[in-house]
């Protein structure tokens, strides 16, 4: 077909007339994207680089290594121990089943954890370092080391974690730390992003949790660059974490592992107290429990084996337990009495061995009675009556006043945990809590530290110590935090005139050393360091009038955990007194014979720093013990490898 | 022969040729290219053999077979123009029976060798078909309807047939391609504007049958609709692309964040960023300068080529000009609008800058008509 070339001319034409058209509108369009392309990264181009980078960048937080915990000598009680694990990365390992049989031929780990490793690896990206075994000897990371080439995405690595050296002795005081609960976190008001990391463990009882913001430290960080899979790419910048604080407790570690040590064998609580600042140096609760075994995760057995003791390891029986105090507290009542003027210093008391009041007879400990008592004899014997007659002049509620400036049922403020504030009674108190009236029964009771009175061997320390000073001692556990000495509280002078108070201090060193005393066989002969006491036996059964009338059946005779509790306070030396002692044992019988003893060589510990020579005891039980001393597990005493104070 | 009629003793012929290839095209063409070859090698961190070797040496042999394609005389191109078609359209029937699946569609034939994608093959040979209907039709019938109706066909067949593959990208070039091609050709305005209601109303129904028995298109891609219209309605799902591609491209701010240091697309946020997504990477990490400077290339040549059809006498090289510019144009104009979010995803590679093989011989192979058509022009005196 043949076209004319007119119509060729003019087809042409056409064409690029329509293509020159369409190249415009092409233009047009590239015009438009051009412009988006500005608006885009030219005008939005900030907010779209905010969100590049919230893409790229990620915060990882560091964990920052807890504070140390010294005694008040600079040695370690708590610290931070490495930690040998072995860490697997699931995108490196070809098989991971042959690779954990090989690892475990290598190394004895615990179907448990490779249980738990396997759960953790199914729920987490494959780069993620999950750890297949912990708390490995160094033998095993050797042995793991030198395989390693055979073992793709298997690495041996240190982590921290919490260590307690000296084991048993600190366990009720500094507590031990573990993983993070959803009931830790579940309390926490604000809570600290650091929780959120696994495997960070935060303080559980004692001072460990009590405190543990001062202990935890501040979260470092790390700003790392990921990729859409969340993989760590690099490390942009760090932070570092700010170390928490290391604490110093007024404990001496020598004393506490020697009080632990002589009460082993009992269900005890021993606490010792400086006069002088109030440092608590030692609180002994026996028997107690490996904080060590916590923090890797107790097994159940292990756990079951210590709630279900009699002895109860897992009670801090010094704060946590309160008891009647017993003959302990005939210091205050007879104090009281003093103070309010109602028995004169001298005046004598006549006990037949009973009083009665309305239609009940309350009995004194002997029989036969103590025939005329002054306040020296009531004290060094234990007269019961004396004080029923002293309290009941008194009355509970100024007794009561007396007993809250010396401690008893004040909630003493210490870094520990389950302090109980035990109780003093009082009518309102009865009124309140019992909707019935006082009885002058209940006063008789009171008076001897029965009934409804209860104090923690904490409170009763405090007494003591205050007795010894008559100023308001006030008990402390931490000595320094963060390299920095905490002030020693004011202790101003209580409401007791000093010539009533050295009537009772008189009183008490006959206890000990008189010739009549309840605590005599219990007294330091070292000259300057005598001590002077107060037994105290508690009863935690009722005596019927029909045991009373056959004889009540002596402790050794009943099933353990019926007999009396025996208590014992005591201050030492009682010329210029340093330390004061509250002990208990529990269902040891009485007073004299299961408190006292242990109580002044734990005394004598605290006055010579060291196992005391046995020149300080009297001369017949001397062999008696250094025989015991010889048995008793006695740790030497430890040099601080460094200072306390950060360096 | 429409050709005839014009002199053709003032075609070059023998080696001379060489000398009168369109080069500005041929060098815009390789400007590209090595844009991609940058960008290839940069979304592989730094490895040149990665996706970049691969494509220059599929860059060198479309080269080699542009000018080859050039060597030959225009009518050879023309007289076989309904051949390519119907080859073309055969593949496409191939792959609807025996083709091979791949990532959930069925576009792919394998050659033993190779597999190869009939429909990029497609938007060619519709162009050629389209050009030589209209080389042939008399000037006078253009507009009538009886001589519109085999024109709209020749898209339409394909296009469906693409659009059951599925792919939803192609099948718009197709339609576009074979538009632009009548458009240019002198058919009546009038017709584009009732295509265009008609297209709006067609839109209206795919949206009407949306949850019916009779849903036109398949969810995913109603999904995609959905995400383009807010991208922030799924941020980690369908919405990921778009969200991850916006934000690449306009942190890249002015000069760009440098060569290799884009860390949308290093970090591999972005998807797909060696094929459809590449152009958020050039545009992030040479910002708006680099982004402009392709989008200039690509716009130059398709200048050039409008320049080269107004000067050619010749009916069928000057719409096979004009159709191959076009869609050259419709390949980055989708994509770039795609990427930066003035469309859904649809999965247009960018033109020699996208990794994948098939898309450059043919475009380049394209291109060799181009410069067939100007080699051989008609000179006009």
């Amino acid at each position: 077909m043949r076209r004319p070339p007119k119509e060729t001319e003019q087809a042409a034409g056409l064409v690029t007339r329509r293509g020159v058209v369409l190249g415009g509108l092409q233009l047009g369009f590239m015009g438009l994207l051009g412009l988006r392309m500005r608006q885009m990264q030219v005008t939005e181009a900030d907010s779209y680089r905010l969100l590049a980078e919230e893409n790229r960048i990620n915060m990882r937080l560091i964990p920052p290594s807890r504070g140390i915990i010294y005694d008040r000598h600079g040695i370690a009680i708590a610290q931070n121990a490495q930690n040998y694990r072995v860490i697997i990365v699931r995108e490196d390992v070809e098989d991971v089943d042959e690779t954990i049989a090989k690892v475990r031929r290598l190394v004895d780990i615990e179907d448990r954890q490779i249980e738990r490793a396997l759960r953790e690896m199914n729920r987490r990206s494959p780069f993620v370092p999950i750890t297949l075994a912990d708390q490995l000897s160094w033998d095993d990371i050797a042995e793991l080391s030198i395989n390693a080439p055979a073992l793709p995405g298997i690495t041996p690595d240190v982590g921290l974690s919490r260590e307690y050296p000296l084991g048993v002795d600190f366990a009720h005081i500094v507590g031990y730390v573990g993983p993070v609960s959803d009931r830790d976190l579940a309390q926490l008001q604000t809570p600290d992003l650091l929780l959120q990391i696994p495997e960070f463990q935060i303080g559980k009882i004692g001072v460990e949790t009590k405190l543990e913001s001062r202990l935890r430290g501040k979260a470092g960080t790390r700003r790392i660059e990921v990729n859409a899979g969340g993989r760590v790419m690099r490390e942009l910048s760090r932070d570092d974490y700010t170390p928490g604080q290391d604490l110093q407790l007024t404990i001496d570690h020598g004393l506490q592992n020697y009080a632990q040590a002589r009460l082993s064998t009992e269900s005890a609580g021993s606490v010792v107290i400086d006069v002088e600042t109030g440092d608590l140096v030692a609180m002994a609760s026996a028997p107690s429990f490996d904080p060590n075994l916590f923090v890797r995760g107790i097994s159940s057995k292990d756990y079951d084996g210590l709630r279900n003791n009699d002895y109860k390891p897992l009670f801090n029986k010094t704060v946590q337990g309160v008891y009647p105090p017993g003959s302990t507290f005939k210091m205050m009542t007879g104090l009281a009495a003093l103070r309010a003027g109602v028995i004169g210093p001298g005046e004598r008391v006549w006990c037949p061995g009973h009083m009665t009041v309305g239609r009940r007879r309350f009995h004194c400990w002997k029989r036969g009675g103590h025939g005329w008592m002054n306040l020296d004899d009531a004290i060094t014997q234990s007269c019961d009556v004396y004080f029923y007659e002293a309290a009941q002049r008194v009355g509970i509620d100024k007794l009561a006043e007396l007993c809250h400036e010396f401690g008893l049922g004040e909630r003493h403020d210490l870094p520990l945990s389950a302090i109980e504030e035990g109780l003093i009674p009082t009518t309102k108190w009865k009124a309140r809590m019992r909707d019935e009236p006082w009885l002058p029964g209940d006063t008789l009771n009171s008076a001897i530290g029965q009934g409804f009175v209860l104090s923690s061997p904490l409170q009763l320390a405090v007494m003591a110590a205050r007795l010894a000073t008559g100023r308001e001692v006030k008990p402390r556990l931490v000595k320094s935090a963060d390299g920095l000495e905490l002030p020693v509280a004011d202790m101003p002078p209580l409401n007791i005139s000093s010539s009533q108070l050295r009537m009772i201090q008189k009183a008490m060193w006959n206890v000990s050393n008189g010739r009549r005393g309840t605590a005599r066989r219990s007294r330091i002969v070292a000259e300057g360091l005598e001590m002077a006491g107060k037994t105290g036996t508690s009863q935690v059964r009722n005596i019927t009038a029909a045991e009373r009338a056959r004889g009540v059946t002596r402790n050794d005779q009943l099933p353990w955990n019926r007999r009396d509790h025996g208590l014992f306070v005591a201050f030492a030396p009682y010329d210029k007194p340093k330390y004061a002692i509250a002990t208990i044992v529990e269902h040891g019988g009485g007073g004299s014979s299961a408190a006292a003893p242990p109580s002044r060589d734990i005394l004598l510990y605290a006055l010579y720093g060291d196992v005391p020579p046995l020149e300080a005891y009297p001369e017949d039980q001397r062999e008696r013990i250094s025989a015991m001393h010889e048995e008793m597990d006695i740790r030497p005493r430890l040099k601080p490898e460094t200072k306390p104070s950060r360096a | 022969m429409t050709y005839l009629v014009n002199q053709v003793r003032t075609v070059p012929t023998g080696l001379r040729k060489v000398l009168f290839v369109n080069w500005p095209i041929a060098l815009l063409l390789t400007a590209v290219a090595c844009v991609g070859f940058l960008m290839l090698t940069s979304v592989a961190g730094g490895e040149v053999d990665r996706w970049a070797e691969r494509q220059m040496k599929v860059f060198a042999v479309g080269f080699l077979l542009m000018l080859a394609v050039a060597m030959v005389p225009i009518w050879f191109w023309r007289s076989i123009s309904g051949l390519a078609y119907l080859f073309a359209f055969g593949m496409l029937i191939v792959v609807e029976t025996s083709g091979v699946v791949r990532m959930g569609a069925q576009r792919w034939v394998d050659l033993g060798v190779t597999v190869f994608q009939p429909s990029e093959l497609m938007k060619i040979t519709l162009v050629m078909a389209l050009a030589a209907y209209y080389d042939w039709l008399p000037l006078q019938k253009t507009s009538r309807p009886l001589w519109v109706i085999p024109p709209v066909l020749l898209t339409l067949v394909p296009t469906a047939l693409v659009l059951k593959q599925p792919d939803l990208g192609t099948a718009i070039l197709l339609l576009a391609g074979g538009g632009l091609v009548m458009f240019c050709a002198g058919v009546s305005w009038w017709y584009f504007v009732a295509v265009i209601a008609g297209g709006l109303g067609l839109i209206y129904a795919v949206f009407a049958s949306r949850g019916t028995d009779w849903q036109l298109i398949k969810d995913y891609q109603f999904r995609r609709i959905d995400t383009f219209l807010d991208p922030s309605s799924d941020p980690l799902g369908a919405g990921y692309n778009i969200t991850q591609s916006k934000i690449a491209l306009g942190s890249g701010g002015w000069t760009g964040k440098g060569f290799m240091q884009g860390t949308q697309s290093r970090l591999n946020f972005l998807p797909e960023k060696h094929t459809d997504f590449i152009f958020t990477t050039l545009a992030e990490e040479f910002g708006m300068v680099g982004g402009m400077s392709l989008l200039v290339l690509y716009g130059l040549i398709v200048f050039f080529c409008v320049l080269s059809a107004s000067q050619n006498k010749d009916r069928f090289g000057a719409l096979l000009t004009l159709g191959i510019a076009a869609t050259l144009f419709l390949f980055f104009a989708v994509n770039m609008s795609m990427v930066m979010g003035l469309a859904p995803v649809v999965g247009v590679p960018l033109p020699l800058v996208s990794f994948g093989g098939t898309a450059m011989l043919v475009l380049l192979a394209a291109f060799g008509l181009v410069q067939s058509a100007h080699v051989h022009r008609p000179m006009t005196r």
